[in-house]
């Protein structure tokens, strides 16, 4: 049987990652800031977590080091589309470009190898219950973002800013300090997703390892309409997808083939989306 | 009104305020007396210090002189925030609301009730429902606020800032939004929340609802305070020569045209907002369509312009089929438009003036060898201007450093200018100063006795029977009734644009 429990137990530790940069780009979304970065954030954590756990011996302070890094470093963001009023797309862009180039660089620099840096010495995370804890937490914090975003203050402000920050503004809710706090969660979330992918899928660093999980995650966040729910089912799909890739190969189908399972869907995703979005917005006559 | 005492009864007192922009004297020692419990009308055309007095008042500017007392005393606000600590309230012309979230949450929005940090949304709901029973403000705490009519709306703006414990409503044009019915409903909660003793600050340029509606009258002309008037002891006319600076004869009705051919026949027009409507506009005269707005008239004008697929119907125009035709064609045939949406149809607020004032005339008149001469298009753009009295620094200036009132009377003149012997005019005079809207009303008419067919749209009865020889008032999409000049008064048009008429039929 092609679709069976195995591989739904390896789709749900494939999702992880996605779902955990998913989730802060949708907090990001609800907050008015369409992020883009999540690719080059989570890579950071990739090598933030490897370096860190390499150097300490605790895969535990990586994931740590792994989510304060990435979090620094949405700060780019933060300054830049908010502060600074820059084009949050031109920013995302240059984020995810320079994190392939730096963490090369530092690859190189700290660890004297090119490609990919992999030792048996390095402490990956365990498994618990057959997975990753990271993998709980992203679940648990699917319950935490959809409470908060629907019934806490924080939430309610936070929709308000991101739908029309002027009239946040004009009842005393700073747009700006919402915004940041988006960001930055994004950034601890990309850093957790980083950390999950380098020491919990796999344990090692490889250059631009993160092979475009952050833009399907991007994607996972249209695709759920930026809501919690929304982004796990996404998350799910594409999840199912790098599972299925992996079951095709073993059928015999050659590698390249299927690792483009993950891509095909959302390729499929992003057209259906938009195609909705486009009935959706269609002239309803001009109205002053 | 609670018995005269001194001090105590004013409610907000502005003395001395000057503003200065680079370039213009917003406010100049402007004094403004509101007394607790009234409903105080600031008056002024565009451009004459009222938005700026006021976001003086509201903290969203500092004055360069002068002094704010709130209940007597002396009080500097930072932010609109510490105005709202104080007991202001102020609802913007353009709503500050969230369109996704429910009218509850909009209401209690940065000032949640609230258990264990979550939103307490029972109590947010009870509290929506107090107010609402309170002053008479009714709407579903449920409702979406995205999906409710702009009259709703306004209440759920209204409700926000007496949850707040607004004790002054400031209402920037709160009318210019609303239906005639809406207006009125309204005014009725103005003055019950008055009653209670709560002060309302209507900024405003509409005579109307003054005389109807306001205690007092503050009237500022180029930033300065020209007269101060008791709304019982005034009239529409003595406000509007404070405004204007000169006499203005208000609501005339001109004489009627002398209608030859016909030039615009329709028949059963439907699109996807209009059903089934016929009309006929002749040569030398106006035919005018009030309505609610969204009840096709939009749709229909569109549909004549060639911006809008007809689904069924004919419409011929000087003896053709256009009723597939494209815009190009159209105008080609003797059609001119002048669109309800100035900024976003009707010109392009990027390009200059003078570029402006060629567009449509770029194919005809300005044309030689398909190029555009530059000498051409600044002598063009130099006779309209100076013909409908545009202020523009230069022709050069782009089109969005026009006020509204300008690039109407910009948009107007192009469009005149063509001569077409139809002319579509959709809301002319929309958020226009009382003195330019005499002068675009001249010009309709002076363009009708040359001979020419109108088509007018608009909100304002009192335009539409100042100026046309024929109303229809459409309604759901339907003409649903067909008056001759004169022949409805205010009411019967208000009935009918609310549904309530029976259909009359006029030979034309």
């Amino acid at each position: 049987m092609f679709f069976d429990s195995d591989l739904l137990m390896s789709a749900l530790r494939a999702l992880t990652p996605i779902l955990l940069a998913a989730l802060g780009g949708a907090l990001c979304e609800r907050a008015g800031v369409f992020n883009i970065g999540l690719e080059g954030m989570m890579l950071m954590g990739c090598f933030t977590a490897v370096t860190t756990s390499w150097f300490t011996g605790s895969p535990w302070l990586g994931v740590l080091a792994a989510a304060l890094a990435a979090a620094a470093y949405s700060l780019i963001l933060a300054v830049g589309a908010v502060t600074l009023r820059g084009d949050a797309v031109v920013l995302g862009i240059a984020m995810n470009l320079l994190a392939v180039g730096l963490t090369s660089f530092l690859l190189r620099t700290v660890f004297g190898v090119q490609g990919t840096f992999d030792d048996p010495s390095l402490a990956g995370l365990p498994l618990v219950g057959g997975f990753s804890p990271l993998a709980y937490l992203a679940w648990a914090a699917v319950a935490v973002a959809t409470l908060v975003l629907s019934r806490h203050v924080w939430g309610l402000r936070l929709r308000g800013v991101g739908e029309a920050p002027q009239a946040a503004a004009t009842l005393g809710v700073s747009p700006a300090k919402y915004q940041y706090a988006a960001v930055l969660v994004s950034g601890v979330l990309c850093g957790l997703a980083g950390a999950q992918l380098a020491l919990g899928n796999v344990t090692l660093f490889s250059e631009n390892m993160t092979a475009g999980r952050g833009w399907i995650a991007v994607v996972a966040v249209m695709l759920g309409r930026a809501l919690p729910l929304g982004v796990l089912l996404a998350a799910l799909l594409f999840g199912l997808a790098e599972a299925a890739g992996f079951r095709l190969q073993g059928l015999g189908l050659p590698q390249q083939a299927t690792d483009a399972a993950p891509y095909v869907v959302t390729l499929g995703a992003l057209f259906l989306t938009t195609a909705r979005r486009r009935r959706r917005t269609t002239p309803a006559g001009a109205v002053s | 009104m609670t018995p005269q005492r001194a001090d105590a009864e004013v409610a907000v007192e502005l003395r001395g305020i000057t503003k200065r922009f680079p370039g213009t004297l917003a406010n100049d020692a402007v004094d403004l007396t509101v007394r607790r419990g009234e409903i105080h009308a600031l008056m002024g055309e565009n451009g004459a210090g009222k938005s700026t007095l006021m976001s003086v008042l509201y903290g969203m500017e500092r004055p360069d002189a002068g002094e704010i007392r709130i209940d007597g005393r002396t009080v500097t606000f930072a932010d609109p925030g510490a105005a709202m600590a104080a007991g202001l309230g102020m609802v913007h012309q353009s709503f500050k609301l969230f369109d996704s979230l429910t009218v509850a949450e909009n209401v209690v929005f940065a000032a949640e009730p609230r258990r264990f940090g979550l939103v307490d949304r029972a109590a947010a709901r009870r509290r929506v429902r107090e107010l609402a029973a309170e002053h008479g403000l009714a709407v579903d705490p449920d409702a979406r606020v995205g999906d409710l009519p702009v009259g709703l709306r306004q209440r759920v703006e209204i409700l926000k800032l007496l949850h707040r414990g607004a004790r002054t409503l400031i209402l920037d044009e709160p009318t210019a939004v609303l239906t005639p019915a809406e207006a009125d409903a309204l005014f009725t909660v103005l003055k019950s929340l008055t009653a209670q003793g709560r002060t309302v600050i209507l900024v405003t340029h509409k005579l109307r609802e003054v005389l109807e509606g306001s205690d007092n009258v503050t009237v500022l002309r180029d930033g300065r305070v020209v007269a101060r008037l008791r709304t019982a002891e005034t009239t529409a006319d003595e406000i509007a020569a404070a405004m204007t600076g000169r006499a203005v004869e208000l609501d005339r009705v001109h004489a009627p045209g002398t209608p030859g051919d016909v030039v615009l026949d329709v028949e059963d027009l439907t699109t996807d907002a209009v059903r089934e409507v016929g009309l006929t506009v002749r040569a030398g005269e106006i035919v005018g369509i009030a309505g609610v707005a969204g009840n096709g008239q939009s749709e229909l004008i569109e549909a004549l312009a060639g911006l809008r697929r007809v689904t069924a119907g004919r419409v011929t125009l000087r003896g053709r089929d256009i009723t597939h035709a494209s815009a190009t064609e159209r105008r080609a045939r003797g059609l001119a438009y002048v669109p309800e949406d100035r900024h976003a149809v009707g010109t392009a607020p990027a390009a200059s003036v003078a570029d402006n004032l060629a567009m449509g005339h770029h194919r005809r008149s300005l044309s030689s060898h398909g190029l555009l001469p530059p000498a051409a298009v600044r002598a063009h753009a130099r006779r309209l201007v100076e013909r409908f009295g545009v202020k523009a620094a230069t022709p050069e200036v782009p089109a969005s450093a026009l006020s509204g009132g300008n690039l109407q009377k910009l948009l107007i003149g192009r469009e005149l200018a063509h001569e077409a012997p139809l002319l579509l005019v959709e809301q002319p005079t929309r958020g226009v100063d009382i003195g330019a809207i005499q002068n675009i009303h001249d010009e309709l008419i002076a363009y009708r006795d040359a001979g020419h067919a109108v088509l007018l749209v608009s909100a304002e009865l009192s335009e539409i029977r100042g100026l046309a020889d024929r109303v229809l008032v459409m309604y759901e999409g339907r003409v649903t009734a067909t008056y001759p000049k004169d022949g409805a008064d205010e009411r019967t048009l208000g009935l009918a644009m609310a549904g309530g008429a029976a259909p009359v039929e006029v030979g034309d």
